[in-house]
């Protein structure tokens, strides 16, 4: 990406660990999520969170942002904890953060280009000439042109995910967090995306965080996984994984790549009947 | 027997919390409109949706609620023999009740249900969250411009509604039923006054918009975040809004009658 | 936002609109204040108002040119009726003001019969002459009282 600039790697971080959990535990009314949740997730590198759904893995990334607090324990991102900040600290953190829904949560009232030059418009006091240029220069980095006036009703679920992806770097974050980047996806559009995450962690050493079932590309990108097992979670690099002997992770493993070539990679005619990617 | 007593408790106090909430609710939405920035963008374009948008249904009901009150009235008043008194009776009726409440009653229907219907949807798909995420008040951005709007657009809708309802009472009144212009018009001016009737009615607009305002724009919010709650959400401030706006209209009545 | 000029005229028209709604229901229908500041105000005392009311208009000629902002009773028990007129009216000092009827059973307006000085009333002044209502019950006693003498005449 010829323009943008690396990051400079913020001071005050634990070790070299970009966002920590430390027994986290959450629970919706009488469900509980995860109990005593403790992990770590490397600065710079691209860490895929993976579960069953059901399993709290988007929950993960809310209470990242700030948007979930849990019943008990601490989560620290980019040095500080945000299950005890003020609702104004908050916002402070969630300016070095990046969010990637899963559904694109474009807002359905204003185009393309008004929906990237909001974060620009809100939080730098940046000229319309040098907007129009940063929102072209991102839209230009994922792949898309010609957008600037569309309604994101308009746009085809690939598209949306571009977008959403795009608004999510116009601020230059130093964590990004996808959720479900890839689901929804035709595979060329899956791959697409993959490849802009990917080139976003190498060229400007972005931490990524993202959640997703789809094994294939978790086991392809990710430096780090942590799955979220029915019975706990576990954590460890995708060979560590894969070459586990412990018949959770194996059960796990093989139930999602069931999912997965279910979904997508079978050819059409042995697929059973209504059940298509 | 025990279970409806409970049953009965359970709601009041469910009651007395959602009080409390949307009370909390508009001590934030108070907070960002004394705070920078002013969205004046989305107020303009929220005063579209409920006002523009709101036009025609206001002035067509209007005109057909003045021409009711003028047959009506002249029907009941000619037994009396004061069928010249028609003005003042489709006056006061439009400026004091019929004015403010079937225009709030009708905003609640078109613009508070559509204001509703649109929050909910955004809490839905994630796009408050989305504000959230990039450090931007989903309340600011979102809820107060459109509460502000309701407020500022309700006056100017009612007074719409009464003038139209004015012109139709003249329509039935003086074109079809014979009654003088000229009376018509004098028993309007000489009956309906500025401080006791406008401006209560006025007075009345205005917090019919308040109301309508905060319930559309506090139900929209909370919703479930699923189709279901959409739903639902519209529904109760409809319910809500409207059934709020006649136990308001009597109080206010009584109290600035004093 | 890309069809904002449109939106924003709109939404001016419908300010301009109920805005002038409101002043309309103020000023014509309501009669918030018949002259603007600066109206003429004038006084007039009767012996009999016969039921003027407030916001009865003034009128001249047949033309409204104001309207009774207040009637009190004065010191010497005679009704005290305060004319809220048109500023731009010359009024000369010998007008009579009269309380008429509005066809037969109709409401009461003071009518104002100009004369001929040169002088006219500044605000504030009273106007001399005044004719005061007609009380129809009253009429209608005095020609049967009239007719009860002559018969026994």
């Amino acid at each position: 990406m010829p323009d943008m600039q690396p990051h400079s790697v913020p001071a005050a971080a634990r070790d070299d660990s970009h966002v920590e959990f430390a027994g986290v535990r959450m629970a919706f009314g009488d469900r509980e999520v995860f109990d005593d949740l403790s992990c770590a997730f490397p600065r710079g590198k691209i860490s895929v969170i993976l579960g069953g759904s059901g399993s709290g893995k988007s929950t993960v990334l809310r209470m990242i942002g700030g948007l979930v607090r849990p019943q008990a324990g601490h989560v620290w991102v980019a040095g500080e904890d945000v299950t005890r900040l003020s609702e104004v600290a908050t916002y402070g953190v969630r300016e070095k953060l990046g969010m990637m829904f899963q559904g694109g949560a474009l807002l359905d009232s204003m185009t393309v280009f008004e929906n990237l030059a909001l974060p620009l418009r809100e939080r730098t006091a940046l000229g319309e000439q040098e907007i129009a240029a940063e929102v072209h220069q991102r839209l230009g980095a994922v792949g898309l042109s010609d957008v600037d006036d569309l309604l994101p009703n308009q746009l085809s679920g690939g598209m949306t995910k571009r977008v959403a992806l795009a608004r999510a770097i116009m601020l230059r974050p130093v964590i990004l967090l996808c959720d479900e980047p890839f689901s929804g996806l035709d595979p060329i559009s899956a791959r697409r995306i993959e490849a802009l995450l990917v080139r976003i962690n190498r060229d400007l050493g972005v931490t990524i965080i993202l959640v997703s079932h789809h094994i294939a590309s978790t086991m392809r990108i990710a430096d780090r996984v942590l799955a979220l097992l029915p019975d706990g979670a576990v954590s460890g690099s995708p060979t560590e994984l894969r070459m586990s002997t412990d018949p959770r992770i194996v059960a796990f493993l093989s139930e999602e790549v069931d999912e997965a070539l279910a979904l997508t990679d079978v050819p059409v005619e042995s697929m059973p009947t209504g059940r298509r990617a | 027997m025990a279970a409806v007593v409970q049953d009965l408790g359970w709601s009041a106090l469910r009651f007395v919390d959602h009080l409390g909430k949307l009370g909390v609710f508009t001590a934030r939405i108070a907070g960002t409109v004394c705070r920078p920035p002013v969205r004046v963008r989305l107020f303009v374009q929220a005063v579209f949706d409920i006002g523009v948008l709101s036009l025609i249904i206001i002035c067509v009901s209007g005109t057909a609620v003045g021409m009711v009150l003028g047959l009506q009235g002249y029907n009941t008043l000619v037994r009396f023999g004061a069928e010249q008194s028609l003005g003042a009776v489709v006056g006061l009726s439009l400026v004091r009740e019929l004015g403010p409440v079937l225009t709030a009653l009708l905003a609640t229907g078109r613009a508070g249900s559509a204001t509703a219907a649109e929050i909910g949807t955004m809490v839905a798909t994630e796009q408050l969250d989305g504000l959230r995420m990039m450090s931007v008040d989903p309340i600011d951005f979102v809820v107060t411009p459109k509460a502000v709007a309701m407020v500022a657009a309700m006056p100017l809708l009612s007074a719409l509604f009464i003038v139209c309802g004015l012109f139709g009472g003249y329509l039935v009144g003086v074109g079809l039923m014979g009654v003088d212009g000229g009376t018509y018009i004098s028993s309007l001016q000489s009956s309906v006054d500025f401080v006791d009737d406008v401006a209560g009615s006025l007075l009345k607009a205005l917090v019919f918009g308040v109301l309508v305002g905060l319930i559309a724009t506090y139900r929209g919010y909370t919703s479930a975040p699923t189709s279901a709650g959409v739903s639902a959400a519209t529904t109760s401030t409809v319910v809500v809004a409207s059934v709020s706006i006649l136990i308001f209209d009597y109080f206010i009545t009584a109290l600035w009658g004093v | 936002m890309t069809r904002a000029p449109m939106r924003d005229f709109l939404v001016g028209v419908f300010v301009l609109l109920g805005l002038g709604a409101i002043a309309y229901l103020s000023t014509n229908v309501a009669g918030l204040s018949y002259g603007g500041p600066g109206g003429l105000t004038l006084y007039a005392a009767f012996d009999q108002t016969g039921g003027l009311k407030p916001r009865a208009p003034v009128v001249i000629a047949g033309v409204k040119v104001g309207q009774v902002s207040s009637i009190a009773l004065d010191r010497n028990a005679r009704a005290r009726v305060a004319l809220d007129l048109d500023k731009s009216l010359k009024i000369p000092a010998d007008t009579t003001a009269s309380i008429v009827t509005s066809g037969l059973l109709g409401d009461r307006y003071v009518s104002l019969q100009l004369g001929g000085d040169e002088q006219s009333l500044e605000a504030g002044d009273e106007i001399t002459f005044t004719e005061s209502a007609v009380i129809l019950e009253r009429m209608i006693g005095k020609l049967i009282h009239k007719t009860d003498v002559e018969k026994a005449d």
